[in-house]
């Protein structure tokens, strides 16, 4: 980092001259510190609308609406309810399943795409490329509508496919199959750009790397998995994080295919479906804070050792 | 191109066995067609259910993914562009205020905080640049609620604000600028600007800002995209139809439909289809047009 560099030279061993020296480190502290008019325009955006309503949302956790009772100030106890509340874990335990099952998938589709498109240079494949990102410009809300077409046992290319046959397809909308039809759905929707993230960093490797390799006798399967994977470690973290903090706070597609899916996705499918029901359906504001804080809690958690079992893994490779 | 001199090198050393390198080159492009054919299936099934009319939506007589006999595409922009006093249009405009501002906001704040973080060393920097990092992790969505609330004792509900202003804060857009400009902003540069007697703010305005540009526009873009394509937070804090963005209406009109599957629903279907297809085609032209922009600039968050 340069910056470190001067401010290194800002402390000089030789302290001649220093009415000189005294004024150019007055004048430099002076423009370091406009760093902060740089910054105060986010910084204030960052408190009123990050850390206000994270401290609002905990305080008014730490109260209770009775209907009797009135609002009272009960501690922790919203935490304990949440924390044995079947609802709230039901829908925690879902978030969980599904990035461990969907967080795999999405990086082998996206990892296998972006190696083929890294080794191929024909119009083809920069047409596909693409064409596999273009999903990532599409709302959620239209994806899962998309989706939820394509999946309907009435009139959906799947079940009429199945019908040349006269067999009944696979129902993705019903209670059963819905987990599989989400996992599409988020595939679709994200596979592409964590594709155009691993193979903006395939193509920021050196070749010169390949052509070593290629002369000590690689092929080309041995220095995909051998070389281009580990470099692109970073990518690939970077994009693993992204799958958990969206995954874990998984809302829109499975709002949307709600009231196609005939009761398969309840009221507490997930924790931020869970939040919002209870703030607008239930009217039960105390209590949704601290689900929507406990979520925070979970996923920053979460995150976080998972950022640190990587670095760790990184460090010995 | 330095990538050209080991291919040549490489279909020289293959020589020996061309058949095997055309049967993978063949095999990885079967892969990316089944790929493209996958991407492109339910944009390809939106494009056809536009062009039918509510019968041919569900009973066509080219099945779910071709043609109808009958072609309504026009009928249907005319029908949904009427319905309800032109409510769709009034979304779509919603849905380009929000993201143009919110977008533009938190571009313009993160530019100039990335700049800050990156070339100026004041006090309570690195402090500042950690509390970003960490709250990078902070799941955007549990906010919602918590803004929900804040808004509505300030009666700031149901207003247009309560949207464009959380959408001002993209901490990762602040991440991406910071790590382009303190690699693509040179010191010395800056330095002989102020040495031939320029003002900080000049400084930024004049040399600091052309350097930065791929960054700007991708994060334009990314914070644009998020703007348009959110669900969550306009869904919470408002409840006036006229204001929502055409996520909110669409998902409106599907709850509305699926409910009440009766007469005149099937029209609805049919105007949440060509709806959707509708608001989807700006945001993909615009991906397409300035794909030579984002693209370089998607790496920058993963090479550090």
């Amino acid at each position: 980092m340069t910056h470190a560099g001067s401010a290194v030279a800002m402390k000089p061993p030789r302290q001649a001259s220093a009415p000189n020296e005294k004024r150019s480190r007055r004048a430099s502290r002076r423009r370091h510190s406009i760093g902060w008019i740089f910054v105060a325009p986010f910084g204030i955006v960052f408190i009123i609308f990050l850390v206000v309503p994270l401290i609002y949302a905990f305080s008014q956790s730490l109260f209770s609406q009775g209907l009797a009772t009135g609002t009272t100030f009960t501690g922790l106890g919203n935490y304990a309810k949440a924390f044995t509340d079947p609802d709230f874990l039901g829908g925690v335990l879902f978030v969980v399943v599904f990035s461990a099952v969907l967080i795999p998938i999405q990086m082998a589709v996206s990892l296998a795409a972006a190696l083929v498109l890294d080794s191929l240079t024909t119009r083809l494949a920069k047409f596909s490329r693409l064409m596999i990102f273009v999903p990532y410009a599409i709302p959620a809300v239209i994806g899962a509508l998309m989706w939820g077409f394509l999946y309907s046992p009435s009139f959906g290319p799947i079940s009429q496919f199945f019908a040349l046959f006269n067999m009944s397809g696979p129902d993705l909308l019903s209670s059963g199959n819905i987990f599989g039809g989400l996992l599409n759905v988020v595939t679709w929707q994200w596979a592409g750009y964590y594709m155009i993230i691993i193979y903006a960093a395939l193509q920021g490797i050196d070749p010169t790397i390949y052509e070593a390799a290629k002369i000590d006798g690689a092929n080309a399967r041995q220095v995909a998995i051998r070389i281009k994977v580990p470099l692109v470690t970073a990518a690939l973290v970077l994009i693993l994080v992204f799958a958990l903090i969206g995954t874990l706070q998984f809302f829109t597609e499975p709002t949307v295919l709600t009231p196609m899916a005939n009761g398969a996705i309840g009221p507490a499918f997930t924790p931020n479906i869970y939040a919002y029901n209870l703030a607008f359906k239930f009217s039960q504001i105390n209590y949704a804070s601290a689900v929507s804080f406990a979520l925070g809690i979970i996923v920053f958690i979460g995150v976080y050792i998972f950022l640190f079992l990587t670095r760790k893994k990184g460090s010995f490779l | 191109m330095a990538v050209l001199a080991p291919a040549v090198t490489a279909s020289r050393r293959s020589f020996a066995r061309p058949t095997a390198r055309k049967r993978r080159n063949v095999a990885a492009h079967v892969f990316l067609i089944i790929l493209v054919i996958y991407f492109l299936m339910p944009l390809w099934w939106l494009f056809v259910a536009s062009t039918k009319d509510a019968h041919g939506l569900f009973d066509g007589t080219g099945g779910a993914l071709w043609f109808d006999k009958n072609f309504a595409f026009f009928d249907n922009v005319g029908k949904l562009f009427t319905y309800s006093h032109g409510i769709y249009l009034r979304w779509l405009g919603n849905s380009f205020l929000y993201a143009l501002s919110g977008g533009v906001g938190a571009t313009i704040l993160a530019i100039l905080a990335g700049y800050g973080f990156a070339k100026f060393d004041f006090r309570g920097r690195n402090l500042g640049f950690a509390v970003l990092l960490g709250s990078v992790m902070v799941p955007l969505t549990a906010l919602v609620i918590p803004t929900f609330v804040l808004f509505s004792q300030l009666n700031l509900t149901d207003t247009i604000w309560a949207v464009i202003l959380p959408s001002l804060l993209n901490p990762f857009g602040v991440y991406l600028m910071r790590v382009y400009a303190a690699d693509a902003v040179p010191d010395e540069m800056l330095e002989a600007a102020r040495i031939d007697g320029a003002g900080e703010f000049r400084t930024f305005l004049q040399v600091a800002l052309p350097l930065m540009r791929p960054a700007i526009v991708t994060v334009l873009l990314l914070s644009i995209v998020g703007t348009w394509n959110n669900y969550f937070l306009p869904l919470a804090v408002l409840s006036n139809n006229n204001l929502y963005p055409v996520t909110v209406g669409l998902g409106l009109w599907n709850g509305l439909a699926s409910s009440n599957s009766g007469t005149g629903t099937d029209s609805l279907w049919s105007l949440i289809v060509i709806g959707s297809f509708i608001s989807i085609i700006p945001l993909v032209i615009a991906f397409l047009t300035m794909q030579r922009y984002w693209q370089g600039g998607l790496a920058i968050g993963s090479l550090k």
